[in-house]
């Protein structure tokens, strides 16, 4: 028989921001020692309050935007109880009755073709500490506790891994762009609902939940897996299936029940008095609005139109720096597709090579447009761009001033390329002699030698006539 | 009884109820949990007085978390004989000029109405809770013991106003404390309560009514049966509330962590049931139930709503009446007794209390009764305290 896959995911991302959701706390990725990043507030201490980051919820409505949600212009928190050492108050500030955005939807396109997935919300929370075990003991680091994360919740409207790992990619490059997240490792995290049923069934099978996955190549593994055991259990009574939590081991590459005690939780939520509803009016909204970044498709679409291939568009899209330096380099009056080639190409092999990536700023819009235009324009030759590009990176040279220094400019007077073919024909008696008696191919070592001498300075056809010219005589 | 639990100045001129916070002074809300806390920083409250030059004497004893009725079951200062309330012991005694205490459920009002001094517990988000060790947020305030009427003004004009550090303080700057002329206002004596309450009390609400009389306002008697449908939702959503915010005393961070556990779930069971008392406790599993699956409609929700409707007849009622007059308590005094008949008597005793903590009105106990105002009408209950005081001089 065959059989569907039904899944739907949560996905819970922290947010770029430069202090915790409740509390003044900044900068916890770069905390060296446990709990370096923590006040009374977000370690729990009594007498301290939560107070409101409103680029929280700037955030989560850009993403609300980006994923094409309805922004809830009333939305409240809630209380989600349960003892555990790295959560220091025994609660979790979440948003369940009345969620920042709910109702959007988002396209993912896969070798199967395009599906419509289902936002059914997008909730603001605080995240958790984290334990830490040395022999006998375990120690808590609440550096993370109260970092702002969202937590996206689709519909079950998944069919495939590849729909789930396109879906994840897509959030990854929207976000980055976005400047929502910079979901780096482990600042994006999975919870995957998976069910099966025969096909053309409109019936959901038993649905079981993997938690928290960080990797996409586990989350692609997780779902073959799970899957395939949801199939044999239906195909061959291998098991019987009940609706559980599961966690997926990587070495494995199995997954396993958790204990029931974690699934049968009551989590007893109910709303958390210290904070007033957040109401968010038509100004502050409009605001959001103004400062969120063209949508990834509407970018992607733009790309497209000047001929960049759906492969490098899928490259440009998933880092918010490479978009906005091909964006900038545009805006100085490049050609998009050139400039696309430039830098996927060049800029990444030159960067990787010298051990930089684009976050390291080296390359600018500025400096990566003169090269373009210099080499356009009939300056330089390619090659010589690529040398300036090098240099550009190794020693951040100015790419105009640079070219004049080493003489890469190819506009150099006909004179002076005249006293290098003349040098060269004396230094080559020999290759001249036999070009006179007809052999064609020492006129290239000849041309080959003039090159060398300028340093890829002056018009080769500028060169190349000169030089028959000088031969001819 | 030696009212301090940490003397901190002499001649100090306020006392601090210890469910507020002062830094580097521990603070243990009267429970054996937080033993050996001692804070990083300041309530608002106790900063901004400190700042107007006020010192602190010391201090005083709560009962474990301001849940009983006057603070007898504190786990440093156990009550026998008569009970009386620490801070306004200290205040009747003239030991100190007023004090800070934290209403969560008419522990202070009562202490108050038995010592013959003021406390008013002000309209709810007008002082900041900030560095309050919290337990029912939404509708604990501070509020100010005094002598009289003129020294409870004179403190809340200190205290009040906008807090950015908690998120329901309310916006505005300042607030109005001035005592003004009362006479032609109108108050409504609830016969309801009075009827329940012991002769002593109804003695004391009938004097006080006859005082005000003299002082040119009007008193009529009126029937209000939302006291107890009040309460009953308070109990409720304070209950919930104080469960899930005594939940971060486990042991683990700070405060009792019991000699005794082999894992985490033996640290956080035997640690609680030390540092816990029974009433605590009590509240701790009334609020758990109450916030459960399948209890959080039919209790917490309704209460909720309870609280919307409770809140709106109350306001109808204000459009007739300036006032409310009622007891403080059913009982103008109170003995020893076990701690295992802590939740029962302290939920008999809050019928007269708990509306203003469920619906954040501002409420005065002076002269051994209670006045219950509209929200921000603080001063004018001050008002009617100082006709009163005025007359008796
Ligand atoms: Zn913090």
């Amino acid at each position: 028989m065959k059989y569907e896959l039904v899944m739907g995911l949560e996905t819970h991302v922290e947010l770029s921001t430069e202090s915790k959701i409740f509390c003044s706390c900044g900068g916890h990725s770069a905390a060296n020692e446990p709990n370096d990043c923590v006040c009374p507030a977000c370690s729990g201490m009594p007498g301290m309050l939560p107070v409101m980051n409103k680029r929280v919820v700037e955030l989560a409505v850009t993403a609300g935007l980006m994923l094409n949600c309805d922004i809830n212009r009333y939305t409240t928190f809630d209380k989600k109880n349960y003892y555990y050492p790295d959560l220091p108050c025994a609660y979790q500030i979440t948003q369940i009755n009345h969620p920042i955005c709910t109702n959007g939807l988002v396209t993912v396109k896969t070798s199967q073709g395009a599906r419509d997935i289902r936002i059914k919300q997008i909730h603001m929370e605080e995240d958790a500490g984290k334990l830490v075990h040395s022999g006998n003991s375990s120690y808590v680091d609440f550096n993370r506790t109260s970092v702002p994360l969202i937590e996206i919740v689709t519909q079950p409207d998944f069919r495939s891994a590849e729909e789930v790992v396109t879906y994840l990619n897509k959030l990854k490059a929207m976000f980055r762009s976005g400047g929502i997240s910079e979901c780096e490792e482990g600042a994006m995290r999975c919870d995957v609902n998976i069910s099966v049923r025969p096909e053309g069934s409109e019936e959901f099978g038993v649905r079981t939940e993997i938690k928290n996955m960080s990797s996409f190549e586990a989350i692609e593994k997780a779902i073959q897996y799970e899957s395939q055991r949801h199939m044999d259990a239906l195909e061959f009574d291998t098991e019987e299936l009940v609706q559980e939590t599961r966690r997926y081991d990587d070495a494995s590459g199995k997954t396993f029940a958790m204990r029931n005690k974690e699934t049968e939780a009551d989590y007893r939520y109910f709303p958390d008095a210290n904070l007033m509803p957040i109401v968010i009016d038509d100004e502050w909204l409009e605001r959001i609005k103004a400062d969120k970044p063209v949508a990834v498709d509407e970018k992607a679409e733009e790309y497209m139109a000047a001929g960049i291939s759906q492969k490098e568009i899928d490259v440009l899209l998933s880092d918010g720096k490479i978009s906005k330096l091909l964006d900038d380099t545009v805006a100085l009056g490049c050609d998009r597709k050139d400039s696309a080639t430039w830098i996927l190409t060049d800029c990444a092999g030159v960067l990787s090579k010298a051990g930089k990536t684009f976050a390291d700023g080296v390359v600018t819009a500025e400096k990566l447009s003169a090269i373009i235009k210099m080499v356009a324009d009939g300056t330089i030759n390619r090659n010589a761009g690529k040398k300036v590009l090098i240099a550009v990176v190794e020693q951040g040279a100015e790419p105009v001033a640079y070219c004049k220094e080493q003489g890469l400019d190819r506009k150099v007077d006909a004179s002076a390329i005249e006293g290098v073919i003349d040098g060269v024909l004396a230094a080559n008696p020999k290759a001249v002699e036999d070009f006179k008696a007809g052999k064609v191919k020492a006129m290239g070592a000849l041309f080959g030698a003039c090159m060398k001498e300028l340093k890829g300075a002056g018009d080769p056809a500028v060169i190349k006539q000169l030089l028959e010219q000088k031969l001819a005589q | 009884m030696n009212q301090f639990a940490v003397m901190m100045n002499e001649k100090g001129n306020i006392a601090v109820d210890d469910t507020l916070l002062i830094k580097d002074v521990p603070a243990t809300a009267g429970s054996r949990i937080l033993e050996g806390f001692t804070p990083l920083f300041s309530a608002e409250a106790v900063e901004r007085l400190q700042q107007k030059g006020y010192t602190v004497a010391g201090k005083t004893h709560v009962g474990e978390f301001g849940l009983d009725l006057v603070g007898e079951f504190s786990y440093y200062a156990p009550q026998s004989g008569a009970l009386q309330g620490a801070a306004a012991s200290a205040v009747a005694a003239g030991d100190v000029k007023a004090a800070l205490g934290v209403d969560m459920n008419g522990a202070p009002r009562r202490a108050a109405a038995l010592a013959g001094v003021d406390f008013l517990k002000p309209t709810y988000g007008t002082v900041s809770r900030y560095g309050v060790i919290s337990c029912a947020a939404s509708g604990e305030q501070v509020g100010v013991y005094g002598k009289d009427a003129k020294n409870v003004a004179e403190l809340m004009a200190v205290i009040a106003g906008h807090d950015p550090k908690d998120g329901t303080s309310l916006k505005n700057e300042t607030y109005d404390y001035t005592l003004a002329d009362v006479q032609g206002k109108k108050v409504a004596l609830v016969t309801d309560l009075l009827q329940k309450a012991d002769e002593a009390t109804r003695a004391k609400v009938l004097a006080f009514a006859d005082e005000l009389k003299a002082a040119g306002v009007e008193v009529v008697e009126i029937d209000c049966d939302l006291f107890a449908l009040a309460n009953t939702a308070w109990q409720i959503l304070m209950c919930a509330e104080t469960c899930n915010n005594v939940s971060r005393y486990d042991g683990v961070k700070y405060g009792h962590r019991a000699a005794d556990y082999k894992n985490i779930d033996e640290l956080y069971v035997n640690t609680r049931t030390e540092g816990f008392n029974f009433l605590t406790k009590a509240v701790i599993l009334y609020g758990s139930d109450v916030l459960s699956k399948h209890r959080y409609k039919d209790c917490y929700d309704k209460s909720l709503r309870v609280r919307r409707v409770v809140s709106e007849a109350i306001d109808r009622l204000f459009g007739q009446y300036d006032a409310l007059l009622t007891p403080a308590a059913f009982a103008a005094s109170f003995d020893a007794y076990e701690v295992k008949d802590a939740f029962g008597k302290v939920f008999a005793q809050s019928e007269c209390t708990a509306v203003a903590n469920l619906i954040g009105i501002p409420a005065l106990a002076c002269h051994g009764v209670q006045l219950l105002g509209k929200a921000f009408d603080d001063a004018l209950l001050l008002s009617l305290a100082a006709a009163v005081e005025k007359k008796g001089e």
